[in-house]
C-alpha cells in the first residue's frame, strides 16, 4: 500500500485498518520470518506457563542420576536426578527472562545517554564518548567475568553487570543514529523555537530512530542471551539450583562422550531462539529500510 | 534505412525503474537522432528522465532500472542488445560520460592522470608515455593550471571546477564520437561554471565529436547545443533547433520554461531599519567565517544577501538566529540588543525571528504530521489549545495556498513545493517580524520556485514582514530584492539598493558575479570569453594556485 | 605524509591512554571489594594478628596510589604477583598459558581468514543472487549458535561418532603433531564461530564500495569486471577489510575462553575461569589485564591500518 493511498482512506478507516494491514504484512513475510515469529512466540508461551506445563518442580530430585529417556522422564534426568524436561522448561523462563531484563536495562541506560550525548554536543558528548570508548576497550566477556568476581554472582548483580557492559554498545548506536538526526534542519527549527532538550530527544529524535533501535534491541538481546549462557556454562552466571540452559550443558556434558545428545538440547534451545530472533530482525530491517526508501 | 551521417539513433526508448518492489515506466517512448559533431541538449525538470536517457546512450541502466522497449542504435548497432564485452569496447573510447559530481565519480585511490590513462589502457593502447602526453595536452587545452603537474594530484586535492574539467579531459581521452554530459555544471558556483562551460565548448566545438548535453537550465544549454529537446515525465515535449526553440517555442510547457525567470518587482525605498548588525565576526573553531560584518536590514522590505559557496552567507543566518554565537559584534532587533546564543534568548525573541531552510526535506520531521508541525508553534508561543489550533492550522494552510486536508499527511507524502509551503506556513505561524529565507528556492524546479517567490511576495504585501533572502541566484535578487548585500570570503563587498548594485556594481567581484549568470541568448558565453580573454575564464584557478 | 604520522601518533597516544585507564579500572575494581583480600583469603575466623601480617606481606597497608604504582611497575617488570590459590608467581602461570592461547587463535585465524574473505567477496560480487541468499541464511544461523553448542556438536560427530579427532586437547601427548591434532577441534570451533561474522562484515564493506559512483564511472569507461574489482574496488575496500580481519582476530583471542573450557585446553581463558571460581583475585587481575591489553593493541592496529590504507587520509592536500 502506498503512503498516499493510506492517507486517502481517511481517518474513519483507521480504526480497523492498521491491524488488518499488519496481518497482510505478516502474510507477505518470507518463510524465515514466519518461522522466527513462531519460534519467539512459542518460547514466550513456554516461559510464561512454565509452572503449569512442566511435569515436576524446578529443583526437585525425582530419580537417579542420568536416567535415559522414558515415559516417566521424557528426556531423562540430569546429573543430580532432576527431570531434564522440567529444567528445560524452567530454563526458558530464567535464561530468557534474565537476558530480557538485562537488555531492557542496557537500552534504558545506553539509549538515553546516547541520545542525550548527541543532542547536548560539546564537552558532555566528548566526555561521555571517551568514557564509553574506554569501557568498550575491555572485551565484554572478560569485563563481565572481572566484575562478577568482585561483586559476587547473584541474579541482580548478573543483570546489572551485563546491562552495564552491553549499554556501551547501545550508547554507541543510539548516539550514531541520533547524530544523523541532529544534523537535520528540523532539529535547528525546534531549538530555534526554544524547545527543551528533553522535548527534542523525545519528540524530534526518538520517533526517527525507533525502528533501527528496535532491530538493535533484538540483536543485542541475542548477544546478551548468548553471553549469559556462556557465563552460566562457565559456572559464573546463573547459579544452582536455578535451572538455566548454559549450566545444564556444562553439568551434563559428560553424556556427550557416550554419544548421548541430551546435553545438546539446552544448547540447541539457545541456538533456535537466537536464530528465530535473527530471522525476524533480518526481515524487519528489510521491511523498514524499504519503507524509508518509499517515503 | 539510416542516413549515413547519423551517429546515434534512439527510437521508442522505454525504461522502467523499481520503487517499493514495483516497476514503473520512467522513460516512456523517447526518440531522437544525433549526427556526427552535433550537440543535442536534453532539458527538463527533475524526474523528467533525462539522466536515465543519457546513460542509455552508453547502453547502461543504473541498478534498479531496466530497458523495457525501443532501440538505441550507435552506428547502426543496437546497444540495448549488445553483449557486455562489445559494449565495453565502445564505452569510454567511442562513447564517453561526464558526470554531475566529479568528486564522487573519480576514484579517490588513484591519481587523476592514471585514471585518464586507464581509459586508453583498457582499450588496448599500451603506450603509457603517449597517453600521459595526451592528458597534459588536454589539461592545457581545458585551461587547467600547471598542466604538466596537474595529473599527479589525487581527486580530493583539487577544487570542484577543476575536477569537473579533469573529467571532461578524461572523457576526451579516446577521441570519442559521442560524449554524454550529465549536468556537468549544476553543482558549481556561477563564476566556476563559466570555466567548465568553456571546457565543454572546447570539447565539442569544431570537432567531429557529438554530444548529449543534459541540464535543467535552458540558459546553459543554449550556449552549447545545436538542437534542444524538452522532456517532461519521461516524454518528449518538443524538439527544435536552439534558435527556433528559444524564439518560437511550439509548446505551452516550453513557453513556461522560457518564462520561468521570476517576474521583476519594483524596488522599494527603505523607511526604517528592523535589524542592525554591527561589526559582527564569527568562526567555526579556529576558522573565521564572518569578518566584521555590518548590515542594516530595512523594515517591511526584502534584503538579499548574495554570495558564492563559502562566502559566509548561510553562517550569517545562523548567527542572526542564534544557532552560532558570534565572537564579537552586536545584533540589534528593533532597538533591542539580542543575546548571542539561542539558549540565552527568551521565547518572545525567538518567536520574532523565523528561519526557512533550503531543503524542505530535512526541515520537516518525517514522523510528524503537517498538523503537528504547524500546530506546535501555535501552542508553544501562544498557548493555543489543540482544538483551537486545528482551525488555525487549516487557516495557515490556506494562506500558503494548500488544501487544509493536507494537515493529515506526513511530509513524505507531499511534493517538494508543498513541503516548502509547509515550512513557510510554520514560519508565519509564529507571527515573526523577520523571516530569514536561506536559499528557499534552490532545491526546487524553476516553475515551482516561481510559485514560492510569488507566495512570499504576496504575503509580504499583506503582512509587512521583513525578509532576509539568502541566495546565490542573481535572477532572484533582480526580481524580489529591495536592497542587496554582496558577500565574499566572510566579508561584505557591497551593500546598496538593488538597482544600484545590479546596474552599477562598485566592485569588480560583483561585476563578475553578474556577468557569469547565463543569459538565454546563445551568444552570451562567446561574448563573455571574447571580452575577458582566456585567463579570466577560470577565476578559481587563481584562488587555488 | 607528515599529517598521517601525526594522525598515527595521535591514535597511539589514545591507545596508551586507554590502556592506562583500563589498568586503573582493573586495579581500583578490586579495592572496591567488600572487605578485602586478606579476610577473603584467610576467612572470617582468622585472628587480627594474622590478618595484619598478611596485609603487610601483600603491601595492603600502603595508601591506594602507592599500591597502584607498585603494582604497575611490578607488571612492567614482568612480575604479576603471587597466586592466592597455589602461592606460585603469577608470571610463570600466565605466560605459558598465554602462548597456548595464542597458538590456538593463530591456528583458527589461518583457517578462518581466507575462508571468510573468499566467501565475503563472492557474496558481494553476486549479491542478491542465490549464492548470496543461501550464504546469508547460513551465516545468520551460525552466528546464533553459542560457542559451546558448536563445540559439542563437533565433538559428538567428529570425535565420539567418527573417532577422527581427540575431544580433549590437553591429553594428546607431548609431540608437536599430537599437540596440533588436539588443537584441530577447538580451532575448528573457533573458525565456525568467527567466519560468519567476518564474512558478513567483508560483504558489507565491499558492497559499500561497489555501490560508489566511481565504480559506475569505471563501468562507463569500459573497464572489465576483473579490472573493476582489482583496480577500483579493492584499493578502497582494503582498509575496511583489514579492519574486519583484525577486529575478528581480537574477537578470537577473547572468544577462546569458552572453547578452552569445553576442550580442557590449557590456555589463559581456562586459567581465568578457574581463578574466578576460586576467587583468586591477583590472577583474575592479571588475566583481565592481559586480555584487555591484547584486545586494545589489536583494535589499535586495526585503526592504524585503516588510516594508512585510506587514500583520502594518505594523500592530504
Amino acid at each position: 500500500m502506498t503512503p498516499l493511498a493510506r492517507s486517502a482512506a481517511g481517518p474513519s478507516a483507521t480504526g480497523w485498518r492498521p491491524s488488518f494491514a499488519w496481518m497482510k504484512v505478516l502474510a507477505a513475510a518470507p518463510l524465515s520470518a514466519k518461522l522466527g515469529l513462531f519460534i519467539v512466540a512459542s518460547y514466550v508461551a513456554v516461559a510464561i506457563s512454565a509452572p503449569w506445563v512442566s511435569p515436576y518442580g524446578e529443583a526437585e530430585i525425582v530419580g537417579s542420576q542420568f536416567e535415559p529417556w522414558s515415559a516417566r522422564f521424557l528426556l531423562g534426568t540430569d546429573n543430580l536426578g532432576r527431570d531434564m524436561l522440567t529444567r528445560l522448561v524452567y530454563g526458558a523462563r530464567n535464561t530468557v527472562g534474565i537476558a530480557f531484563a538485562s537488555t531492557l536495562l542496557a537500552f534504558a541506560v545506553g539509549g538515553v545517554l546516547g541520545i542525550f550525548s548527541a543532542v547536548a554536543g560539546g564537552w558532555p558528548d566528548h566526555l561521555l564518548s571517551r568514557a564509553i570508548d574506554v569501557l568498550m576497550a575491555i572485551p565484554q566477556l572478560i569485563f563481565s567475568m572481572f566484575l562478577l568476581t568482585i561483586f559476587g554472582m547473584s541474579v541482580p548483580v548478573l543483570i546489572a553487570v551485563i546491562a552495564l557492559v552491553d549499554s556501551t554498545r547501545v550508547f554507541r548506536l543510539a548516539r550514531a543514529l541520533a547524530m544523523n538526526v541532529v544534523t537535520m534542519d528540523y532539529i535547528d527549527v525546534a531549538r530555534l523555537r526554544g524547545e527543551s532538550r528533553l522535548w527534542i530527544m523525545r519528540r524530534e529524535i526518538l520517533p526517527n530512530i525507533l525502528s533501527p533501535l528496535v532491530a538493535e534491541f533484538g540483536l543485542r538481546f541475542c548477544f546478551v542471551f548468548l553471553m549469559i549462557s556462556a557465563l552460566s556454562f562457565l559456572g559464573l552466571g546463573i547459579q544452582p539450583p536455578t535451572a538455566d540452559w548454559g549450566s545444564m550443558v556444562r553439568d551434563n556434558a559428560t553424556l556427550i562422550t557416550y554419544g548421548d545428545v541430551t546435553p545438546l538440547l539446552p544448547a540447541g534451545a539457545i541456538a533456535v531462539l537466537t536464530i528465530g530472533i535473527n530471522y525476524l530482525i533480518d526481515w524487519f530491517l528489510d521491511k523498514s529500510s524499504g519503507l524509508r526508501e518509499g517515503q | 534505412m539510416m542516413k549515413p551521417g547519423i551517429l546515434l539513433d534512439v527510437s521508442g526508448l522505454r525504461i522502467e525503474g523499481e520503487s517499493g518492489g514495483q516497476w514503473q515506466e520512467i522513460v516512456k517512448g523517447v526518440s531522437f537522432q544525433l549526427d556526427r559533431g552535433e550537440v543535442l541538449g536534453l532539458i527538463g525538470e527533475s524526474g523528467a528522465g533525462k539522466s536515465t536517457i543519457g546513460l542509455a546512450a552508453l547502453g547502461y541502466a543504473r541498478p534498479g532500472c531496466r530497458f523495457s522497449g525501443g532501440q538505441v542504435r550507435f552506428e547502426g548497432r543496437d546497444l540495448l542488445h549488445m553483449p557486455e564485452n562489445e559494449l565495453r569496447r565502445l564505452r569510454g573510447m567511442r562513447i564517453a560520460y561526464v558526470a554531475q559530481s566529479a568528486a564522487a565519480f573519480f576514484n579517490p585511490a588513484h591519481r587523476l592522470i592514471d585514471q585518464f590513462i586507464e581509459v586508453l589502457a583498457v582499450h588496448g593502447f599500451a603506450d603509457h608515455a603517449a597517453a600521459a602526453a595526451k592528458a597534459r595536452n588536454l589539461y592545457a587545452r581545458l585551461g587547467l593550471p600547471d598542466p604538466a603537474g596537474f595529473g599527479q594530484r589525487y581527486p580530493h586535492q583539487v577544487s570542484g571546477g577543476q575536477l569537473q574539467r579533469a573529467m571532461i579531459a578524461m572523457a576526451m581521452a579516446g577521441d570519442p564520437d559521442l560524449i554524454v554530459f550529465d549536468e556537468p555544471t549544476t553543482a558549481l558556483d556561477v563564476t566556476t561554471q563559466v570555466g567548465v562551460l568553456a571546457a565543454v565548448r572546447s570539447a565539442v566545438r569544431g570537432s567531429k565529436t557529438a554530444a548529449l548535453y543534459i541540464t535543467h537550465d535552458l540558459a546553459v544549454v543554449a550556449q552549447v547545443a545545436d538542437r534542444i529537446m524538452v522532456l517532461r515525465h519521461g516524454q518528449t515535449v518538443e524538439e527544435a533547433e536552439t534558435q527556433s526553440l528559444l524564439h518560437a517555442p511550439g509548446q505551452e510547457y516550453t513557453r513556461r520554461l522560457l518564462a520561468s525567470d521570476p517576474v521583476i518587482r519594483p524596488e522599494r525605498a527603505a523607511e526604517c531599519h528592523l535589524l542592525e548588525i554591527d561589526n559582527l565576526s564569527a568562526s567555526y573553531g579556529a576558522r573565521r567565517v564572518l569578518d566584521a560584518i555590518s548590515i542594516r536590514v530595512p523594515k517591511a522590505r526584502t534584503m538579499a544577501i548574495v554570495g558564492e559557496s563559502g562566502s559566509g552567507k548561510s553562517t550569517l543566518a545562523r548567527v542572526i538566529t542564534g544557532l552560532l554565537a558570534p565572537d564579537t559584534g552586536t545584533l540589534c532587533l528593533d532597538g533591542t540588543v539580542l543575546a548571542g546564543g539561542v539558549d540565552q534568548r527568551d521565547r518572545e525573541t525567538l518567536r520574532r525571528i523565523q528561519l526557512i531552510h533550503q531543503m524542505p526535506d530535512t526541515a520537516l520531521n518525517p514522523r510528524q504530521k503537517v498538523s503537528e508541525i504547524l500546530g506546535r508553534p501555535l501552542m508553544f508561543y501562544k498557548g493555543i489549545k489543540s482544538e483551537a489550533a486545528a482551525a488555525q492550522v487549516a487557516h495557515l494552510l490556506e494562506q500558503v495556498e494548500l488544501s487544509p486536508a493536507l494537515g493529515d499527511r506526513f511530509p513524505g507524502e507531499l511534493s517538494g513545493g508543498q513541503k516548502q509551503r509547509v515550512c513557510i506556513a510554520r514560519a508565519i505561524s509564529a507571527d515573526p517580524d523577520l523571516i530569514i529565507c536561506d536559499e528557499v528556492t534552490s532545491g526546487l524546479d524553476p516553475l515551482v520556485a516561481e510559485g514560492i517567490l510569488d507566495l512570499l511576495s504576496t504575503m509580504q504585501k499583506q503582512s509587512g514582514k521583513t525578509y532576509l533572502f539568502i541566495t546565490h541566484d542573481l535572477k532572484i535578487v533582480a526580481a524580489i530584492a529591495d536592497t542587496v548585500v554582496v558577500m565574499k570570503n566572510g566579508e561584505v563587498i557591497e551593500q546598496n539598493g538593488r538597482d544600484a548594485v545590479l546596474k552599477n556594481p562598485l566592485s569588480s567581484y560583483t561585476e563578475r558575479l553578474i556577468e557569469s549568470v547565463p543569459q538565454m541568448n546563445s551568444g552570451w558565453l562567446d561574448a563573455l570569453i571574447a571580452r575577458e580573454g582566456a585567463d579570466a575564464r577560470n577565476p578559481e584557478d587563481r584562488r587555488f594556485p | 605524509m607528515r599529517n598521517i604520522l601525526v594522525l598515527i601518533a595521535n591514535r597511539l597516544a589514545t591507545g596508551m591512554l586507554t590502556l592506562w585507564i583500563v589498568s586503573l579500572i582493573i586495579f581500583l575494581g578490586v579495592s572496591a571489594l567488600p572487605g578485602d583480600i586478606a579476610t577473603e583469603v584467610l576467612g572470617q575466623s582468622a585472628s587480627p594478628e594474622t590478618i595484619v601480617a598478611f596485609r603487610t606481606r601483600l603491601g595492603l597497608d600502603l595508601p591506594l596510589h602507592e599500591r597502584y604504582f607498585a603494582w604497575v611497575s611490578d607488571i612492567l617488570h614482568g612480575d604479576f604477583g603471587i597466586s592466592l590459590a597455589n602461592h606460585r608467581p603469577i608470571g610463570e602461570l600466565v605466560f605459558g598459558r598465554l602462548s597456548s592461547t595464542v597458538d590456538l587463535a593463530v591456528l583458527a585465524a589461518i583457517m578462518a581468514v581466507p575462508l571468510a574473505l573468499g566467501l565475503g567477496i563472492l557474496a558481494a560480487l553476486y549479491r542478491n543472487g542465490a549464492f548470496d541468499r543461501a550464504i546469508n541464511l547460513l551465516t545468520l544461523t551460525s552466528v546464533s549458535f553459542p560457542e559451546f553448542f558448536v563445540a559439542y556438536v563437533l565433538i559428538l560427530f567428529l570425535s565420539v561418532k567418527a573417532g577422527l579427532l581427540p575431544s580433549l586437547a590437553g591429553f594428546s601427548g607431548g609431540t608437536v603433531l599430537g599437540r596440533i591434532e588436539g588443537m584441530v577441534l577447538p580451532a575448528l570451533t573457533l573458525t565456525l564461530v568467527v567466519v560468519a561474522h567476518m564474512m558478513r562484515m567483508t560483504r558489507a564493506a565491499l558492497i559499500g564500495v561497489l555501490a560508489s559512483p566511481y565504480i559506475e564511472m569505471a563501468k562507463l569507461k569500459g573497464v572489465s569486471p576483473i579490472g573493476i574489482v582489482t583496480r577500483h574496488a579493492l584499493p578502497n575496500a582494503l582498509g575496511p577489510i583489514i579492519n574486519v580481519v583484525v577486529l575478528n582476530l581480537a574477537y578470537l583471542v577473547v572468544g577462546v575462553v569458552v572453547v578452552e573450557v569445553v576442550f580442557v585446553y590449557p590456555g589463559l581463558g581456562q586459567l581465568m575461569v578457574d581463578s574466578v571460581q576460586k576467587r583468586d583475585i591477583p590472577v583474575v587481575q592479571a588475566c583481565s589485564l592481559i586480555f584487555a591489553a591484547t584486545y586494545i593493541v589489536l583494535n589499535l592496529t586495526a585503526d592504524i591500518l585503516a588510516t594508512v590504507t585510506n587514500p583520502r587520509l594518505l594523500h592530504r592536500r
